[in-house]
């Protein structure tokens, strides 16, 4: 045991029940977190992790009321006898939703916040500012807007944000939900360094196991229905059963190793990317698997839906073109993935092609019909474009209505509509669920909604933005196996995406956008073992990879066609 | 878009005023042009104003989009002035100097035309200083100035916020009406009035409703960062007063005054040269 | 005053930037100048339903005041404190209703639109051309009348936009009841 001051925060047979619901949230919880420890956090959605944030950060039983047992301890002192403000004091909080956090109109002034709000005179606080903006590295952005910022530069100035005020422990709430895969790690190794720096406690939340390992953490808490089900070292977990049992993602790596039959132990360190601990007999294992995978079936030649030649766009005001000659065709039946930085031109190039914006030049040819021709409203009969947030789509209160919207704007009769929604509802599988209002429904299933909504006018091609963004790895695999469904069916899917893992497990292609550019057009496995594009494009390579480097595999893209093959199988 | 309110910034005597400074010369200014319809008062303003362009270092240019806008307000508003009350100058002025030999409802008069010189030189000796204040003041330094001029910190704040998401909600308004116009909600024209209306609900739902799931999300963030602990804070943007600072708002206040003073010795709000007829 | 909670600060902030939003890029013109059928009051009544009268008054107030300074046609005094009235007089009256625990049947919507009537004929009809004359020395008929037919074309933009904004609201507010699933 160590020193009891060391311990920062300590939950001991802790349990909590909303005021609005009927069963506790949170049940006998008992953890604690150590002064310089680094404790990660993960289960799936409705595990209670976010709970749990309230719980440490002060927010229950300060801001939202219920009904506390057990105890937590903030720094040797019962949470509830403390106020917000002397527990954000302690414990400060990175919340997942940058631009919430974002509340300044410049990175300094949002920085500063915290003192602001702590009457620390001006003088002092400029120097602070400067200071802390160094150690996470936007001192060369201290007068710029959030509308100036990547996604990477906001987070960063998020913890900038918290840093400033000296905590002794720093909560991260799903830190990589939205950044794309090269700034997601380096975010992992930021906390990191910042962790070495100030020898504060770090606890992440986070159901991205594989990226948060890329660095190490010494305890990983798994939680399932309010419960914590596991509280041990990373490499104890990954041994055991307990992660595909709740719906958490294993490392792929791991799962590889696991399909080649390669037995893990703890002592193996397979926490550890670089896999020190694998010896030749595992690697012999994995070898064997690897040459025995069937066939590698080549995908016939297919015919082009939409052809785009050309291709350029720039926005009013700004000078550089978003879309600098773009020229690309996307195959009828395909799924293709198109990846890339933030402001790479990805979500422009839909834009473009659903004609929310219109092209300085260029070709669009959908099936023949020239596009250019086409009003918003008509190409939204030959190709949908379906948002990131289905909060941004829904306008209508009952399901029913929302999915025949479309239908009725354009004056189609009423039979007609009828039998079309009820079509588009029974693909989504949300046909018992018609006469419900929207708001009764999950994330999932609203997004499933609005896909209803835009499948109802017969579009041959879908556009999704970031179809998965947030969601666990259980309701990935839902929205995913659904989308496989669609394009069996006939529909082109096209998906806007961050996740590598996405790319590679479902993508039949890959588009890479790179300032305007497209600078690949590939097989996602050819593409995810590229050094040069994942560079460029800031994607990341896959722990297969490295894997298959490990291994003396020199085929990299074959092992990884080889393990979603595997995958495919096994999910069946 | 960060630049909606139209600040430029350049190095000028103006612009080193700190932003509290400018809000109440503004307000000063502003209430002396409110206050009296002195002719002479409002074309000395109006002179002063445009001089002061000048000294901040703005040129015509920088301001022609706003300009315009106020123009055609102005120009609306006097015809309408006109419609409506044709003999108002002669009911302020107490007498009626026709121009033309027709007298009729609408026969212009000497009075009518006078006072709605007056109105637009109102406007003439208001509109350079709130311009001049847009152009100059960092929309950053604005909730400090509130606060500085004894508005509570919390309200400040909301203006700050306010500020701080106009781009973000702007944003999202476009990217929600393009879909909705793809599926075929129709706003144009060609619609009716109840049509158009009901598609803009269908396009401020979702945008409003998703707003006030970040309503509280951001009062969390911003509860964790301590706001709301003490009576006071202090502000990041905040500046220090100097002599130049002191000096505007002396010569602002003594405007003011000077305003009082004349409607005083005018013997009500309007300087009446028809007096002496 | 009582002290304002952080989430009504942050309401005033969010509601301000709407009403700017709605107010610069979604006003659809009507053919008497200077009068927009403006979209704006429809939020701001449904926030002030939701938040309280001093989150109407102020989100009115500063997003009115945002709207005038981004046009720099100077600020309107008299139709900004009007605006601020309107959020203010909703939010009063709103106290009666439960828009917040999803409630907004029939009779709420009959009340709630009776009250947003009162409260733009006292904000248009009373208080902007009152504060024109004193300010402005403006002929009486016409700030009445200008003060009219605003009151007339927001209170039909805040039965249409207001109304469907509370309902939406309150029916995406979960309450307990049973859910079937149909075949």
């Amino acid at each position: 045991m160590t020193d009891n001051k060391d311990i920062l925060v300590e939950f001991d047979h802790f349990g909590f029940k909303y005021n609005a619901q009927q069963k506790p949230t949170l049940s006998d919880i008992s953890l604690s977190v150590k002064r310089g420890e680094k404790v990660l956090i993960a289960g799936p959605s409705g595990c209670g992790k976010s709970t749990m944030v309230h719980c440490i950060n002060g927010l229950i039983p300060f801001s939202y009321k219920g009904e506390m047992t057990g105890s937590l301890k903030i720094s040797g002192k019962e949470s509830r006898d403390l106020d917000l403000f002397t527990i954000s004091k302690t414990v400060g909080t990175v919340l997942q939703d940058t631009d919430a956090q974002f509340v300044g109109m410049t990175v300094a002034e949002d920085i500063a916040f915290a003192l602001e709000n702590s009457c620390v005179i001006r003088e002092e606080m400029k120097e602070r500012v400067l200071r802390i903006a160094g150690t996470v590295n936007v001192q060369d952005h201290l007068h710029h807007a959030p509308g100036e910022l990547s996604g990477g530069q906001k987070q960063r100035v998020s913890v900038a944000g918290v840093m400033v005020d000296d905590v002794e422990v720093l909560l991260f709430d799903e830190p990589l939900a939205n950044l794309d895969p090269a700034t997601g790690r380096e975010a992992i190794e930021l906390i990191d360094k910042l962790q070495e720096e100030t020898g504060a406690a770090v606890i992440i939340v986070e159901h991205r196991l594989e990226d948060v390992l890329w660095r190490h953490v010494d305890r990983v808490v798994l939680m399932n229905e309010g419960r914590i089900i596991s509280n041990t070292d990373a490499d104890t977990l990954l041994c055991s059963k307990l992660l595909s049992e709740t719906g958490i993602r294993e490392p792929l790596y791991v799962q590889a190793l696991k399909y080649a039959g390669v037995f893990l132990a703890p002592e193996k360190k397979p926490s550890d990317p670089a896999l020190p601990g694998l010896d030749e007999k595992d690697k012999e294992m994995v070898r064997r698997w690897f040459e025995n995978s069937g066939d590698d079936s080549p995908s016939g030649r297919k015919h082009p839906l939409l052809e785009v030649r050309d291709l350029c766009f720039s926005y009013e005001k700004r000078n550089r073109r978003a879309l600098d000659g773009i020229s690309a065709a996307i195959y009828e039946g395909s799924m293709t993935a198109i990846v890339g930085t933030n402001g790479a031109g990805k979500s422009t190039f839909s834009k473009v092609i659903c004609g929310f914006e219109t092209a300085s030049s260029g070709e669009m040819i959908f099936e023949g019909i020239d596009l250019k021709s086409l009003s918003m409203k008509e190409r939204a009969e030959h190709i949908g474009y379906v948002m990131q947030d289905p909060n941004h789509m829904i306008s209508q209160t009952m399901i029913y209505d929302e999915v025949a919207f479309g239908l009725r704007n354009r004056g189609v009769p009423e039979d007609e509509v009828q039998s079309r929604v009820e079509d588009a509802l029974k693909i989504c599988g949300l046909y018992r669920m018609r006469n419900w209002p929207v708001s009764a429904l999950s994330y999932g299933q609203k997004k499933r909604v609005t896909i209803a909504s835009i499948l109802v006018l017969r579009p041959k091609m879908l556009i999704l933005d970031e179809p998965t963004a947030g969601q666990d790895y259980r309701h990935y695999t839902d929205i995913m196996e659904f989308l496989v469904k669609l394009r069996d069916q006939g529909i082109t899917i096209v998906m806007i995406t961050h996740d590598m893992h996405l790319m590679i497990e479902y993508a039949d292609r890959a588009i890479v956008f790179s300032n305007g550019r497209i600078i690949a057009d590939d097989d996602p496995a050819r593409i995810i073992t590229d050094a040069g594009i994942i560079k460029t494009a800031s994607l990341r390579e896959t722990s297969l990879y490295l894997l298959a480097k490990k291994c003396g595999i020199n085929d990299g893209t074959a092992f990884v066609k080889r393990f979603i093959a595997c995958e495919k199988e096994y999910r069946r | 878009m960060t630049n909606l309110f139209n600040y430029i910034e350049r190095p000028s005597p103006i612009h080193r005023l700190t932003g509290a400074t400018k809000l109440v010369c503004m307000l000063l200014w502003s209430f002396a042009a409110m206050v009296t319809y002195d002719t002479r008062f409002l074309a000395l303003l109006s002179i002063a104003g445009a001089a002061l362009f000048l000294v901040g270092n703005i040129r015509t240019k920088d301001v022609s989009f706003m300009l315009g806008f106020t123009i055609v307000f102005l120009f609306f508003n006097n015809i309408l002035i006109y419609v409506f009350s044709p003999m108002h100058g002669t009911g302020i002025y107490g007498s009626c100097t026709y121009l033309t030999s027709w007298h009729g409802r609408y026969a212009p008069t000497v009075e009518q035309l006078f006072y709605q010189l007056n109105y637009i030189l109102k406007y003439s000796a208001t509109i350079p200083v709130i311009l001049l204040f847009v152009c100059t003041t960092n929309p950053s330094e604005f909730a400090a100035s509130l606060n500085r001029i004894g508005i509570s910190y919390r309200i400040s704040y909301s203006v700050s916020l306010a500020l701080r998401y106009i781009p973000d909600v702007q944003q999202q308004y476009y990217e929600i009406s393009k879909a909705s116009q793809a599926r075929g909600v129709e706003m144009s024209k060609k619609a009716s009035l109840l049509k158009r209306l009901k598609a803009a609900s269908n396009i401020l739902i979702p945008l409003i409703l998703s707003s006030m799931g970040r309503i509280e999300t951001i009062a969390n963030a911003m509860e964790l960062r301590g706001f709301g602990k003490h009576k006071k804070r202090t502000w990041y943007m905040a500046r220090k007063f100097r002599i130049s600072d002191y000096a505007s708002m002396a010569v602002s206040l003594l405007l003011f005054i000077t305003a009082l003073v004349l409607n005083h010795i005018n013997n009500g709000r309007f300087y009446n040269p028809f007096l002496n007829h | 005053m009582k002290k304002l909670s952080v989430k009504t600060i942050v309401a005033i902030g969010i509601g301000a930037a709407l009403f700017f939003v709605l107010g610069r890029f979604v006003a659809i013109p009507s053919p008497i100048p200077d009068t927009n059928i403006t979209t704006q009051y429809g939020l701001l009544a449904f926030i002030a339903a939701v938040f309280g009268p001093i989150a109407g008054l102020f989100a009115g107030l500063i997003g009115h005041f945002f709207i005038d300074f981004s046009y720099g046609w100077g600020v309107w005094w008299s139709w900004v404190i009007a605006s601020g009235v309107f959020g203010l007089l909703m939010g009063i009256i709103s106290r009666k209703l439960r828009v917040d625990e999803g409630e907004f049947s029939g009779k709420d919507i009959a009340f709630f639109n009776l009250e947003q009537f009162i409260a733009h004929i006292i904000s248009w009809v009373i208080v902007a051309p009152v504060l024109d004359i004193l300010i402005y020395s403006e002929p009486v008929n016409k700030v009445f009348t200008q003060g009219l037919v605003s009151a007339v074309s927001n209170s039909i933009t805040t039965g249409i936009i207001g109304t469907l904004l509370c309902l939406a609201y309150a029916k995406a507010i979960p309450k307990k009841g049973s859910l079937k699933e149909e075949d």
